[in-house]
């Protein structure tokens, strides 16, 4: 009996997680906290900055922690943040 | 991952191809539920991969019936209550194309309400996607068919006293064949109710139940959009099927959302086919 | 026999006007009527749907007046040609989509089959109480085209007429008939497709990127329309708009819009007016008349000349835009002008602001119970003109 190596359960590559990243449309953000309230990761927080319009964009916290679920680009009202995947990096066992 | 990159340099919201960018921002307030709306629709239109140029979207007046104005396809602003019938028109005078009505609670259920009973009475191919604020918005702030009891409008500044309606039970009692409700966060049920709702011949209703920063929420100081949308969230419970005469929303009590009704009719214009044909 | 020919019952056929309207919208491609249920408009109907099997076209009763202007105007933007039939308090209902019908330049036709009285009034009875509520029934600044006809022949060549003036100027034209002439019947010649003239809606042929819903032609300011489904994308909305049909809410796009929609028709009145004169040549007094009205002035016309009176007849085929240079100008030759109205007095009010004095303007109240008889117009004209 030999022990089976944990980087690779079942005889597979370890999963690797997506990663996104972030790209805010300051103008267009209305400053509404959706994207920051309901990002899974909190990856999301509203800057003290303002937009032309007088509004607090959103600001990344840490975009490492980003999974590229895209709620934020479904749930802003104003489609002003959206995701691209990032290049995932292979993790060494 | 070029691709990515021109994403980047350009920053092209994905959705873009969908929406009259010549015209964003749009108008609708910080909070606002519509634009989630229009965010579901426009997924549900990119996974439903229908033919862009078959698709109209026909809208009546309020906030929600400025959405025909954002959305990249053939449409048309129309008069207060009057989409439905509208829509009726275009879906009978080109059958292949694909018809989307998408409007207010009070013009679709209240100056609307008789083309919304006939139009599901008859089955027309359409998809109607009612955003429930329970309030007159662009107007100012009045009390709809849909206000629950005791909310505070500015036609009613004592309270609100008069039962409101049940959308999704009008919606079945007269015929619609899908009826789903859910609220404006339910971002992904939502995309896929439409989606379900698009592809199912026959009259077929989502209700959104979103939030009104400006009007609604500040003057029964329920707090802001963010404030109103937590609390829609968080109170809603999904019951598929659930009888929709148990689908009353109270004031600020629990929502219930999911998927109510399902079934099979023939539409107006099979019915009506199989007449010309004799 | 193919489709567009069933449509076609070429030859000589013994109708009602309400018959023969239907026939002439059969005749002029008409494929949708969005209507309403209402007596006497109801027989139009009735005929359209006994054809519509052979020319595969659409009926649909909706649920009240309101819907079917709506319906008939969303029709019409998939290419149809679509058309209401109503009376007075249907036509009342339809107000408001007469008025988005103009703003979005949509080509349709609305029947008005008057009869007598305001509200429910006498549904029996013809009337002529919708005259000026076709030219300003609806809210805010615009224009409208009513044709007026008086016989059979007359509701079928006018049906056609009304969907071609409506294709050629992009907007709701209104037929005001009544109960009289829609139950007249006689022989009504319908000609071959290929006899017929009939303008189609100017359709935008450029690059679909370039499309521009409200781009308009300075030689006619009717801008090119396309079907919905064709790729456009465009919007299109009542809201006072600029080219692009996107919403602007200033003065500068209410002149290039609302204005700009009042003069497609002001401008080009010469063209689109039409009457019909007889004997105004020498007259002292001329009747001005419409409708079914029209027949029975035109007869005591006739009888006023025999018995001396020069007496000539001014049938007007179209009641808006109103022929005013035309009456302007009879004015300054005459002495007066009688209007036979089955109404309290309304287009001789429009007589009388184009005549500005310079004829006198005299109404006479033609009782829907008198149609068919002459004799009081032609007592009042002797009595008048012996003064």
């Amino acid at each position: 009996m030999h022990l089976r190596k944990r980087e690779k359960p079942f005889g597979i590559e370890k999963p690797v997680p997506a990663k996104g990243e972030l790209i805010i449309i300051e103008d267009r953000c209305k400053g509404c906290g959706f994207c920051v309230e309901y990002c899974p990761n909190a990856v999301l927080k509203i800057s003290e900055s303002f937009n032309s319009k007088g509004y607090h964009p959103p600001e990344v916290v840490d975009e490492d922690d980003c999974r590229y679920c895209g709620f934020c680009q479904l749930v802003c009202p104003d489609f002003a943040i959206f995701t691209v995947e990032k290049e995932s990096e292979v993790v060494e066992g | 991952m070029e691709s990515v990159q021109i994403q980047q340099k350009e920053k092209r919201h994905p959705m873009e191809n969908l929406l009259r960018m010549d015209r964003m921002p749009h108008i609708w307030c910080t909070g606002c539920g519509i634009g989630n709306a229009v965010s579901a629709f426009a997924d549900a239109l990119a996974i439903l991969d229908f033919d862009l140029d078959k698709v109209c979207v026909v809208s009546g007046i309020g906030c929600t019936g400025r959405v025909a104005g954002y959305i990249k396809v053939d449409s048309f602003h129309t008069t207060h209550g009057r989409a439905i019938p509208y829509a009726t028109g275009i879906k009978l005078g080109n059958p292949d194309l694909k018809v989307i009505v998408i409007s207010g609670d009070g013009d679709l259920v209240s100056i609307g309400g008789n083309h919304f009973v006939h139009a599901a009475r008859r089955n027309i191919d359409l998809t109607v996607i009612l955003v429930n604020n329970f309030i007159y918005a662009m107007t100012g702030g009045q009390v709809a068919p849909t206000t629950p009891i005791p909310a505070y409008t500015t036609t009613s500044p004592f309270g609100n006293f008069e039962t409101p309606s049940n959308v999704p039970q009008l919606a079945e009692a007269a015929g619609a064949v899908y009826v789903a409700r859910w609220t404006a966060l339910h971002m992904r049920r939502l995309t896929y109710s439409i989606v379900d709702a698009c592809k199912k011949p026959g009259f077929s209703v989502v209700e959104v139940i979103s939030p009104c920063a400006m009007y609604y929420s500040r003057i029964n100081k329920l707090g802001d959009g963010l404030d109103m949308m937590r609390f829609y969230y968080d109170h809603s419970m999904i019951k598929h099927g659930e009888p929709t005469d148990h689908l009353e929303i109270d004031y600020q009590k629990e929502i219930i959302v999911g998927k109510f009704v399902d079934r099979e009719r023939p539409t107006f214009s099979e019915s009506m086919k199989k007449w010309l044909e004799g | 026999m193919n489709e567009i020919d069933k449509a076609f019952l070429t030859g000589t056929h013994h109708l009602t006007g309400s018959q023969a309207c239907a026939e002439g919208a059969l005749s002029a491609g008409c494929r949708f009527l969005g209507y309403y249920p209402v007596f006497p408009s109801f027989d139009i109907v009735v005929r359209f749907a006994e054809r519509i099997r052979e020319v595969q076209g659409v009926l649909i009763q909706m649920e009240d007046e309101i819907s079917a202007m709506a319906a008939v105007l969303g029709a019409s933007w998939t290419g149809k040609r679509a058309m209401t039939v109503t009376t007075g308090t249907g036509f009342a209902q339809m107000a408001e989509h007469i008025g988005l019908g103009v703003m979005l330049e949509t080509p349709c036709v609305i029947v008005d089959v008057q009869r007598e009285g305001a509200s429910e009034g006498n549904p029996c009875s013809p009337g002529a109480g919708d005259m000026m509520q076709a030219r300003w029934g609806s809210h805010g600044d615009y224009e409208i085209i009513a044709l007026s006809p008086n016989s059979p022949q007359e509701m079928y060549d006018m049906t056609i007429k009304a969907f071609s003036l409506s294709e050629k100027y992009r907007t709701p034209v209104a037929l005001m008939t009544d109960t009289a002439v829609s139950n007249m019947k006689e022989q009504v010649k319908i000609p071959d497709l290929k006899d017929i003239k009939i303008d189609t809606r100017k359709y935008y042929k450029g690059k679909k990127e370039k499309y521009l819903p409200f781009k308009y032609d300075l030689n006619d300011l009717v801008p090119p329309m396309v079907d919905i489904g064709k790729g456009y994308r465009f919007h299109v909305t009542g809201l006072t708009h600029d080219e692009r049909g996107y919403p602007v809410m200033d003065d500068a796009c209410q002149e290039l819009n609302v204005h700009r929609l009042i003069q497609k028709i002001r401008l080009f009145a010469d063209e689109i007016v039409d009457f019909e004169e007889e004997k105004t040549g020498d007259a002292d007094v001329v009747v001005v008349s419409y409708g079914a009205t029209s027949n029975d002035a035109i007869k005591a016309v006739h009888q006023c000349r025999k018995e001396g009176i020069k007496a000539g007849s001014f049938r007007l085929k179209t009641v808006w835009p109103f022929p005013e240079k035309k009456i302007a100008k009879l004015a300054k030759k005459i002495k007066r002008f009688v209007i036979p109205e089955m109404n309290y007095g309304q287009i001789c009010l429009e007589v009388e602001r184009c005549a500005r004095g310079d004829a006198e303007t005299q109404f006479v109240f033609h009782a829907p119970s008198k149609v068919g008889e002459s004799d009081h117009i032609t007592k009042l004209i002797q009595k008048a003109m012996k003064k």
